[in-house]
């Protein structure tokens, strides 16, 4: 013992926020950053929105629209959806499979940092000279120095800082559920969330290195005279394409499965029913995450790839129809004769069915090549990918909050302002993108700041803008909920939900050690299992003991703050501020590497004082 | 009482003996296969434009085979004496380790002289970053693979340091033999670069 410091490091206020890596701490930190870029990201669509509600309209101009959608894609993408699912696998993954951590503590802060870095660095765009504004795509020529402004290095570094940060998290998840897993808790007995989280994961691996490849040649282009991109000099402009969407499909995959996993989770506990075809979604789950990897080129069928490898790419996307299909069912099945509780988490759920439904059944449409040519950059791609995107992934998200928010804080969202904050946002939904559908059909290109009137373009068009101001409404309406909770005194129960895995079965919100004794699993859905056998608790697996905890450290703030630093200096090609940037970062590798983590215990008898044994 | 604060007996295999090591060590395999992706990429990329020489030098013209094979051997003998670490590790022979380890380091920054040579002399004969295509799919591959090289002999360094002071324990041993996986690996990316790009870019002339 004598090795050990044996009491937790007192820490408190900012200082234990800047320093966690409690994974349960880190997951409100990816919420509350997430949240504001998603309120960033929110506020720029609804400009767009106001800028797009009349015909010739010049609320913002071309230039600001440009830069508008540019930056709602990239923040949505990149800085509000993959938090908010790293936010949740935070709170929930280690939960459910019965561990007292993740595999890397340490990682998981640096993950957060880097992230959070990454997109900080690429919001300050706005305030030095302009955001990017070459589309959240980024094609090339359009976003080399000839065509774009300087907004697009900073795209370049945040995103590469930030996608850093998603790799690494990635890696940590793929670990903690390969080893990290409680006794008896066998993969094929792993609730549906952790099962898409563990997916996507695998997904972030092998998709990220390839944007991080494409932003590297795109940052030597633009910065020290490459010429990946450059046809003058033998370039290839199809290669950013090819890298950013061998990323740049999986990704929508890795934004996806999380959903399908919530929503698998939200269906069967409000259901009180086992999820129907538990096996068959954890097959359909990994077919979709591996087809993810072969239909990238879908997004670039008028690119002139031939015939044939439109064919094949064609095919291959439809064939995801399939599994996808399988989850869609099995939903509605584990619904069929189940005693169903309407909760707001349930109605995101239940919203969510129909609404991805339409994402989906458009998606196969724009499979078809020849389709395809006439939708292409339409607003028809638009109401497509903001079907599957805000209605399946944002959908799932609010419901997974609403779901998991009593564990996370310990406080309960309140239902009545829930349900208005469905209903709005839902409807505000399908207002503002059922009519693109119809925009787009009718010849609207997506990515022009106005149009023309007496077009056919202008009804749909300010049903869609009144249709925005729904879904912020039910996004404002969102926050004062979080706001109402915040101020409430009410605690939330352990298990407000009846619900059926290993979270539901500590505290709300769990002690920092998570579990006082590791349960033993004895079947999917462990926890409904010990119910239903008239159990109390989860069975424990060992005795209860000292429990070893990882230390806080400033670290991963100081290394991420470096690469933060020497991005601004690639940015303006000043190499002093390059080497302090990069000595920072090295300075705290260097000292993470020789510097071993004792770690501190958390000793029995403090388990028991606090009361987790009842 | 402390059982993972091994000064005592170390176990077998210390690298996998904890639970710390064993995630370190399917954390890094998985990163691997992240940095595979990283790698192919830029393969992919230098393929589709290593015939774009824009009017500079081409790689018939560059490629000096006996530099190269100078560079290949240095390197592919290095990942030999990293497997003799790894087996001096198993041994729970520090002192082995170290040397092995030395000698390794001593191969990579050779290496990395012939290639700090090799770029200097090209860019001597008009071959640049901003030259071509090829001339920055050239640079941006090899180059990547040259800082990987340079990044594990400071890590190896300073593992060997730090391991003077700390000896060998079930805290170091997964450093060890991380360091010598991740040695291993940028050894087989230049057994492809030695391909795809020299062997390839010295036969032939430009196609089109």
């Amino acid at each position: 013992m004598s090795a050990h410091a044996s009491h937790a490091p007192n820490r408190s206020g900012l200082w234990d926020w800047l320093t966690t890596v409690d994974h349960k701490k880190i997951a409100i930190l990816y919420l509350i950053a997430g949240g504001i870029f998603f309120l960033a990201g929110g506020f720029e669509a609804l400009l767009i929105r106001l800028q797009l509600m009349y015909p010739e309209s010049s609320m913002v101009g071309a230039k600001t629209f440009n830069e508008l959608i540019t930056m709602h894609g990239t923040t949505m993408i990149f800085l509000a959806a993959m938090p908010i699912i790293f936010a949740l696998m935070n709170a929930v993954v280690p939960l459910q499979i019965g561990a007292r951590d993740v595999a890397f503590p340490f990682v998981n802060s640096l993950g957060f940092w880097l992230f959070f870095f990454g997109g900080v660095l690429l919001n300050t765009s706005w305030f030095l000279g302009g955001a990017p504004d070459a589309g959240w795509t980024s094609y090339t020529t359009l976003a080399l120095n000839q065509f774009s402004g300087h907004g697009v290095d900073f795209y370049v570094l945040g995103l590469q800082i930030a996608g850093i940060g998603t790799l690494i998290g990635g890696i940590n998840f793929l670990v903690t559920i390969i080893n990290m897993r409680a006794p008896g808790m066998t993969f094929m007995r792993m609730p549906m969330f952790t099962w898409s989280a563990f997916v996507t994961s695998g997904l972030i691996l092998f998709a990220f290195p390839a944007i991080t490849v494409g932003l590297v040649l795109l940052m030597f282009d633009r910065l020290f005279g490459g010429n990946f991109f450059n046809p003058d000099a033998g370039g290839n402009v199809v290669i950013w394409e090819h890298l950013f969407w061998i990323f740049g499909h999986p990704e929508v995959y890795i934004l996806i499965l999380p959903a399908f996993g919530v929503i698998s989770e939200v269906v069967s506990t409000f259901a009180r029913k086992r999820l129907f075809g538990y096996s068959s979604m954890v097959f359909a789950t990994a077919l979709i995450g591996f087809l993810g990897f072969m239909v990238w080129a879908h997004h670039m069928f008028t690119t002139g790839l031939g015939a044939i490898a439109n064919t094949l790419f064609g095919l291959a996307t439809m064939l995801i129809a399939v599994p996808t299909g399988i989850k869609i069912f099995n939903w509605l099945l584990t619904m069929w004769g189940g005693q169903i509780r309407f909760t707001t988490a349930n109605l995101w759920a239940v919203g969510f069915i129909p609404t991805f439904t339409i994402g989906g059944m458009t998606g196969v449409m724009l499979a078809i090549p020849p389709a395809d040519y006439q939708y292409h950059d339409s607003y028809f791609v638009v109401a497509h990918f903001h079907y599957v995107i805000v209605g399946g992934l944002v959908f799932g998200l609010f419901s997974g909050l609403y779901y998991w928010w009593p564990k996370m804080f310990g406080k309960m969202l309140n239902e009545t302002l829930g349900k208005w904050n469905f209903w709005t946002f839902f409807i505000g939904f399908h207002l503002t993108f059922f009519p693109q559908h119809f925009l787009g059909l009718m010849g609207m290109p997506r990515r022009v700041f106005t149009y023309l009137k007496d077009q056919n373009l202008d009804m749909g068009n300010m049903i869609s803008t009144i249709g925005a101001f729904g879904m912020t409404i039910g996004t404002i309406l969102f926050v004062v909920n979080v706001f109402v909770a915040a101020s409430s005194s009410k605690r939330a129960p352990a298990d407000p939900w009846d619900g059926r895995t290993l979270e539901w079965s500590i505290p709300s919100p769990p002690p920092e050690y998570n579990f006082a004794q590791t349960p033993l699993v004895r079947g999917l859905d462990a926890f409904w299992i010990e119910k239903v056998a008239g159990n109390k608790g989860m069975t424990p697996a060992e005795p209860l003991g000292d429990i070893h905890m990882p230390s806080p450290s400033f670290l991963p703030f100081l290394m991420s703050l470096g690469l933060f630093i020497a991005g601004y200096g690639f940015m303006y090609h000043n190499y002093v501020v390059v080497v302090i940037g990069m000595l920072v970062t090295f300075a705290c590798m260097f000292t993470r590497s020789v510097k071993d983590d004792p770690g501190y215990h958390i000793h029995e008898d403090e388990i028991e004082d606090k009361g987790v044994k009842a | 009482m402390a059982t993972h604060h091994a000064n005592a007996v170390l176990p077998d295999e210390p690298e996998k003996a904890t639970l710390e090591g064993k995630n370190k060590l399917l954390g890094f395999w998985l990163f691997l296969g992240g940095e595979t992706v990283l790698f192919g990429s830029l393969f992919a990329t230098f393929i589709a434009l290593r015939d774009q020489a824009n009017g500079g030098p081409t790689s018939q013209e560059l490629f000096d085979m006996p530099l190269v094979a100078a560079a290949t051997l240095l390197l592919l003998t290095s990942s030999m004496t990293a497997v003799m670490a790894t087996l001096a590790l198993h041994k729970k022979n520090l002192k082995q380790i170290q040397v092995w380890l030395a000698i390794t380091v001593l191969l990579g920054l050779g290496f990395l002289g012939l290639e700090i040579y090799e770029f200097m002399h090209y860019v001597h004969e008009g071959h640049k970053v901003s030259t071509s295509a090829f001339g920055s799919a050239f640079y941006t591959l090899v180059g990547f693979h040259g800082g990987h090289v340079a990044f594990g002999i400071l890590w190896i360094i300073l593992l060997q340091v730090s391991a003077t002071k700390k000896g060998l324990t079930v805290v170091t041993a997964p450093k060890f033999y991380l360091a010598s996986l991740y040695w291993h690996f940028i050894d087989v990316v230049w057994v492809f670069i030695f391909t795809v790009v020299y062997l390839m870019g010295m036969i032939g002339g430009k196609v089109g």
